[in-house]
């Protein structure tokens, strides 16, 4: 049985005066234990919400959140909310984008770490001090017992990252989720922070969704990916099938747009046309219609299914034809 | 931060000066003045021009304040004309202040002790018919003027609750220690005496602690809006703390830094208020002092109230800066 079965997970955002907003439309995946699961797609897709959504972490007005999360069998959606407060940072652990604003600036790092401890495993402050070191070791933090002390301003971006890796994975959860986790770091701290993450989902046995717009970090992390559009999945696969053949014009298009180091000189990267826009943007045909270079009439008419091809779900009404090179210049 | 607070010091000697200054110039700018206060009906041109010259008043002002800085600096402030004729300005100050002091200071322990809670309820059921109720009555609050709820609270509740409608008096029958009523009762064991004196003071310190509770019920309102949003809170959710947890050392540890702040400008306002709320309950404090001062032009009391309340002013704020860096890192380790 999988970890984690999210199942037609859909968020609509309702607030008075507005149009609902569909920003989470009907997604679903599983992750196995141990498994490394990418969720990709441009800002905006829906991809925090859904992370946020799992977590019972959405506001609890104005948001409507149907479907199911079933975490080793057992819906989280269907729990109260102490129920859930014991699970959170205990079987499920979270890092996210920003690491200077994800720490309260007057806390110092040290009892950031040892609150969870606390919480959960049940140590007294002695004893998570000594975890809460030997935790900061882990992540590659330099003079731990220093940084123990110290206030988040203290630290770099990079160290204040480790910082929240190391408070997420301290009750060594068997589920982590990362969103955007580097997106707000410097380049050359990027891969570092990355390699820290790997190495202790491996060592710890736990699974981790990786959430990126940067397709980049999933060819170095992921096993299998799921690449959203406007709040729905639009193909899923494993990442070596993904990258050798998408099929998907959305992921053709975004394989386009990441510089590769083989490229040839002066060859130019294609970038997708258009941006994602419109608040039900499912409800007549296909969302990426205006954007496609694939287009057909069909595609403004009926919203494509999601359909079963040989291990990959595909939803488009004429997928790339494998070998296709990257598309040039569309007419917008 | 020792600098720091030394600057803040040397600062505040300056202000003083200044202030001094402005006052013993705009003092006798005003219409009136002590002689004809003293004298009143009875006053005749020659009576007038003796008790001037016996005051002083005939020589240059520039002259006058010289004189009154050199009798300053060794602790003489004057003999105060009007309020209570005939003893010094700094005994006048030493006897009123504890009164004063414990006033405001119970005032703004109700303010913050309920301003705050407030705020944070407020704050957390934003847009509930809880958050509209307490934000229309810490409106009212604002607008209301002190002595009209001076006036009402010590009319309505004092006959319906039966509370003392008037503030302790000097009268009081127990040991005198330190001047401030409540804690000398508790310092000689004189329990009924501490009792009492709270309970003079329960009505006067409701009527001065309506502004600064509606000012730090806003601003903690606000703040508490502002940090509910922030992603570390969002953070402190993630790992599945406590609701009370969450509450206490990341929402409210923040929400805390631009309240404290205001707590020290409120000290302004309370200073001015006590002045009208010692009226209207006959408290025998600074402030019915700078009232009866005024109005009898009772220069060297006036001089000397003002500044000390400057002083005070200033130290209250420099003392909530200081605990500001204490509370806030981010300042401390700069
Ligand atoms: N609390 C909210 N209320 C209303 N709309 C929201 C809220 N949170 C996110 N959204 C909207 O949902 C959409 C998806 O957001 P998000 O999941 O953050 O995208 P991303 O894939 O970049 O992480 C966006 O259009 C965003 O504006
Ligand atoms: S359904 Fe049509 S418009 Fe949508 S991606 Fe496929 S080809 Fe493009
Ligand atoms: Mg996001």
């Amino acid at each position: 049985m999988a970890l984690l079965e999210v199942r037609d997970l859909t968020v609509v955002f309702q607030r008075k005066g507005e149009e609902p907003f569909r920003a989470v439309d009907g997604v679903s995946f599983d992750v196995e234990p141990g498994q490394t699961v990418g969720l990709v797609g441009e800002s905006g897709c829906g991809k925090s919400v859904t992370s946020l959504a799992i977590m019972g972490l959405l506001p609890k007005r104005g948001a409507k959140i149907s479907g199911t999360v079933k975490y080793d069998g057992t819906d989280l959606l269907k729990l109260s909310d102490k129920e859930m407060r014991d699970r959170r940072g205990r079987d499920l652990g979270m890092v996210f984008q920003d690491p200077l604003s994800s720490l309260n600036p007057v806390v110092p790092i040290g009892l950031q770490v040892t609150e969870v401890l606390e919480r959960h495993r049940g140590l007294s402050r002695k004893e998570a001090m000594i975890e809460a070191k030997n935790l900061l070791d882990k992540v590659g933090i330099p003079d731990p017992n220093r940084r123990l002390k110290e206030y988040p301003h203290q630290l770099s971006g990079g160290m204040r990252q480790r910082a929240l890796i190391a408070i997420a994975l301290a009750c060594r959860p068997k589920l982590l989720i990362a969103d955007e986790p580097t997106t707000a770091l410097d380049v050359t701290i990027q891969a570092q922070i990355l390699s820290v993450m790997k190495e202790l989902v491996q060592d710890l046995g736990t699974a981790l969704v990786m959430i990126t717009h940067d397709l980049g970090v999933v060819a170095g992390l992921c096993d299998e990916v799921n690449v959203l559009y406007g709040g729905k999945v639009v193909e899923k696969a494993m990442r070596h099938k993904l990258f050798a053949e998408p099929r998907h014009p959305y992921t053709h298009g975004l394989l386009a747009s990441i510089p590769r180091l083989d490229a040839a000189p002066g060859e130019k990267l294609t970038p997708i046309k258009g941006s994602v826009a419109d608040n039900i943007p499912w409800e007549h045909g296909c969302a990426f219609a205006p954007r496609c270079p694939n287009a057909l009439d069909v595609c403004v008419q009926v919203t494509p299914p999601e359909e079963d091809q040989l291990g990959r779900l595909l939803r488009c009404h004429n997928p790339v034809v494998p070998g296709t090179p990257a598309a040039e210049e569309v007419p917008v | 931060m020792l600098r720091y607070t030394i600057r803040r010091l040397v600062q505040l000697v300056g202000v003083v000066l200044v202030l001094s200054l402005l006052l013993f110039a705009w003092m006798r700018l005003l219409p009136g003045g002590p002689v004809s206060a003293l004298l009143g009906d009875r006053s005749t041109p020659e009576k007038a021009a003796e008790l001037t010259k016996q005051l002083g008043l005939d020589q240059p002002i520039f002259v006058q304040y010289i004189k009154f800085l050199g009798r300053a600096a060794t602790g003489d402030f004057g003999v105060s004309t009007g309020v209570q004729p005939g003893d010094s300005a700094l005994d006048i100050f030493l006897q009123r202040f504890p009164a004063t002091i414990e006033l405001s200071f119970f005032a703004i322990v109700i303010a913050i002790a309920i301003g705050v809670p407030l705020g944070y309820l407020a704050a957390k059921r934003r847009g509930g018919w809880f958050d509209n109720f307490s934000v229309i009555g810490s409106l009212i609050g604002v607008a209301v003027p002190v002595f009209f709820l001076a006036y009402v609270l010590k009319d309505a509740a004092s006959v319906g609750l039966g509370l003392p409608s008037q503030g302790r008096q000097g009268d009081i029958n127990a040991t005198r220690v330190t001047g401030f009523f409540t804690l000398d009762g508790v310092l000689t064991g004189e329990w009924d005496a501490t009792f009492d004196a709270l309970e003079h003071l329960i009505l006067p310190s409701i009527a001065l602690a309506t502004i600064p509770f509606a000012v730090i019920f806003r601003i903690t309102r606000a703040a508490v809006l502002d940090v509910l949003d922030e992603d570390f809170v969002r953070t402190a959710e993630a790992k599945g703390l406590t609701a009370q947890l969450i509450r206490r050392r990341h929402v409210l540890r923040n929400a805390m830094l631009p309240v404290v702040t205001t707590i020290g400008l409120q000290t302004g306002a309370l200073l001015s208020g006590a002045v009208l709320t010692e009226k209207v309950f006959s408290i025998p404090g600074v402030g019915q002092a700078l009232a009866i001062g005024f109005e009898r032009r009772d220069y060297p009391v006036l001089l000397l109230l003002i500044i000390m309340a400057t002083i005070v002013y200033v130290v209250v704020n420099l003392l909530v800066d200081l605990s500001y860096a204490l509370i806030d890192p981010r300042i401390r380790t700069r």
